[in-house]
């Protein structure tokens, strides 16, 4: 079974979702189905990681057909961490929807989809070929819109064709790049681009493709100027599916913008200095409007774009300490925003609201909950031994090391909205936990108090696990740091994978 | 719509489009045609069934709600897609039996996964359109 393990992260969603839609309108056999299925799912990406850690790049090519005429998919460590981040995302998210998502909900297609999503994430992870990277993006797309839009209320159709037109937006310059990029070389596998693309005459058509992949993954991991969809439609579905959104769908666009600017582009310094300043731009707009919503998950939405930024100023610098930092970031950030949308989704429980100033008084009632929500936001802030502070050190070494402009105000934001995050964070747990509840809020029912031992256990244990990854992450740095190494080594030296892929350089 | 045409017509045109989409389903592995085209000609006829004779009558003739067809396709085509696994092949590589059967010719997975394809096809059109023409009466 060793060789086909590459491609079971995926088909386990597959055969989980279409399971799952045989048990259509009964919502308890889906939610067991679907508990399995994820925590399969994770095996399967230990087994996979431990796999690619010791034995190396593992490619499949599908139906036989050799590279670069068939589809590969390949697992390098990179793609293999991220799906292995994914799982543990995904099990936390199936776990916390058996009592966060609503019966009516579940009647319909909610766990079928969720599990397509989770299909397509592990596609776009595992797949060496541009084309088939697209059509991945087009699932995740599909599956994320009905997601969104599950439940029917007008605020989740607003945030649904906010989300859907400017992601299908997105689709169509990504696709329109990919047209290019075939018509110049004739194939489409990344491993035969990075081979094929050095060799082209016309560099400049080159360049502007690379920049509209650019802007093509930019507005799906909301990047600045293109982000303003994002804080607009994150709020409006339930916390589950808002969590799987933040903690999953902008990291898959900094994935493949980290995969395609190391493997096929590199950035020059024109690039580097847009790169930059976008990123600039990102960090400062998203410190800026997580500081005045007042709203919990708003505010998380704005703290996603915020550390987007880090993440793609990483790629920009280019260097092994930067884009191990990226990478590093990259990990941490799935694991913490996850874990922000599920807690928030458990203060809606407990308040019936998530808007700040009518919150309150947590601290009191709930002391264990808020030490819990405590690890998560300090390791969000970058307190020193956890996990935020580790990633920031190398993003930071880099920037120092990098002596051009842009790579001044690299840093300088990196300070600026470091600090405006621990603002926000700080400002937060003083509505939330440590403010009195307001008055006028003491009569509004607690729905989690009520709840049978099972469902609390159901929703807290999710967080507790997530948040235990994150301390993993700190306390044990060492190993996460020799990963992401390892990954920026692969990335600034990519002839491994090319051999493995194409079986030559 | 009570047009005696278009009822007649029906009654004639209904066996030959799906006749029709299963020469399609089975023609498309070297040429043009396949389970997606098959499917949709599939979904004409059952379309055309409930123009002519309402939509009830139409789900009453199929027997099955067409949202039960997606799950079922869909395991076809996965486990055509798999079944290379068992034999130490990578996913989705075409087996094929060693003689050709009567009538259908070369049979291999590819046309299991051509009919669940054709099968999904037929499920999520036919659901779509039902769907709307529920929401249109009430």
């Amino acid at each position: 079974m060793i060789q086909h393990l590459i491609i079971l992260p995926v088909l386990v969603h597959l055969i989980t979702g279409t399971v799952n839609l045989f048990f259509w309108g009964k919502p308890q056999p889906q939610r067991v189905m679907s508990l399995l299925g994820t925590f399969t799912a994770m095996l399967i990406a230990f087994a996979l990681f431990n796999q690619v850690r010791s034995e190396g790049v593992m490619v499949m090519h599908a139906a036989n057909w050799k590279a670069p005429f068939g589809i590969s998919f390949v697992a390098d460590t990179f793609s293999s961490s991220m799906v292995l981040f994914t799982s543990f995302a995904g099990f936390a998210v199936s776990l916390f929807s058996a009592a966060g998502i609503s019966a009516v909900r579940a009647q319909y297609a909610f766990y079928p989809i969720f599990h397509f999503l989770l299909m397509g994430l592990n596609g776009a992870f595992l797949t060496g070929d541009l084309f088939n990277l697209y059509v991945w993006f087009e699932v995740i797309i599909m599956a994320s819109f009905v997601l969104i839009t599950l439940g029917g209320s007008k605020a989740q159709m607003e945030g649904g064709v906010k989300y859907v037109s400017l992601n299908l937006l997105a689709s169509v310059i990504f696709l329109t790049a990919i047209a290019i990029v075939y018509g110049l070389t004739g194939t489409l596998n990344l491993a035969d681009l990075a081979i094929t693309l050095p060799n082209i005459k016309n560099q400049g058509l080159i360049n502007i493709t690379a920049l509209l992949f650019f802007i093509g993954f930019g507005i799906k991991s909301a990047v600045f100027p293109l982000y303003f969809w994002l804080p607009s439609s994150y709020h409006t579905p339930p916390s589950a599916v808002a969590a799987i959104f933040a903690g999953l769908l902008t990291k898959v666009g900094v994935y493949a913008m980290l995969r395609m600017f190391t493997l096929l582009f590199h950035p020059d310094d024109f690039m580097t200095a847009i790169i930059l300043i976008i990123s600039l731009g990102t960090m400062l707009t998203g410190a800026l409007g997580a500081i005045i919503k007042t709203d919990l998950k708003r505010m998380f939405s704005y703290l996603i774009i915020c550390h987007i930024g880090y993440m793609v100023g990483g790629l920009a610098l280019f260097t092994q300490a930067a884009l191990g930092g990226a990478v590093f970031y990259l990990f941490h950030d799935m694991m913490i925003k996850t874990n922000l949308f599920l807690i928030a989704g458990v203060i809606k429980k407990i308040r019936g609201t998530t808007n700040m100033p009518k919150l309150g008084g947590l601290y009191h009632s709930y002391p264990k909950f808020a030490l819990l929500v405590a690890i998560v936001i300090f390791s969000l802030a970058g307190t020193p031994p956890l996990s935020g502070f580790w990633p920031k050190i190398y993003l930071f070494q880099a920037g120092f090391a990098n002596t051009s402009w842009a790579s001044n105000y690299y840093v300088i934001g990196l300070i600026f909205s470091s600090l405006i995050t621990l603002y926000v964070l700080a400002k937060m747990w003083k509505d939330v936990f440590w403010k009195k509840q307001p008055d006028t809020q003491i009569h509004v029912p607690d729905h989690f108090q009520p709840l049978s031992f099972m469902k609390k256990l159901s929703l807290i244990l999710p967080i507790v696990f997530l948040a235990s990854i994150t301390l993993y992450i700190g306390l044990d740095a060492e190993r996460v740091l020799t990963v992401a190494n390892d990954i920026a080594k692969e990335m600034l030296n990519p002839k491994p994978y090319i051999k493995a892929v194409l079986g030559h350089l | 719509m009570k047009n005696i045409i278009l009822r007649t017509a029906t009654a004639y045109l209904i066996p030959l489009l799906l006749l029709f989409s299963v020469f399609l389903l089975l023609r498309g592995h070297y040429h043009p045609g396949g389970g997606f085209v098959g499917g949709l000609v599939a979904s004409i006829a059952f379309v055309l069934h409930g123009f002519a004779f309402k939509m009830q009558n139409t789900l009453r003739l199929m027997k099955f709600h067409p949202s039960k067809f997606i799950p079922v396709g869909l395991s076809v085509s996965i486990i055509s897609s798999i079944l290379p696994m068992f034999f130490k092949k990578p996913v989705m590589t075409g087996l094929w039996l060693n003689k050709p059967l009567p009538i259908l010719g070369n049979v291999g997975t590819s046309l299991f996964f051509d009919i669940g394809v054709y099968l999904v096809v037929i499920g999520v059109t036919l659901n779509i359109l039902f769907t709307i023409s529920d929401s249109g009466q009430q």
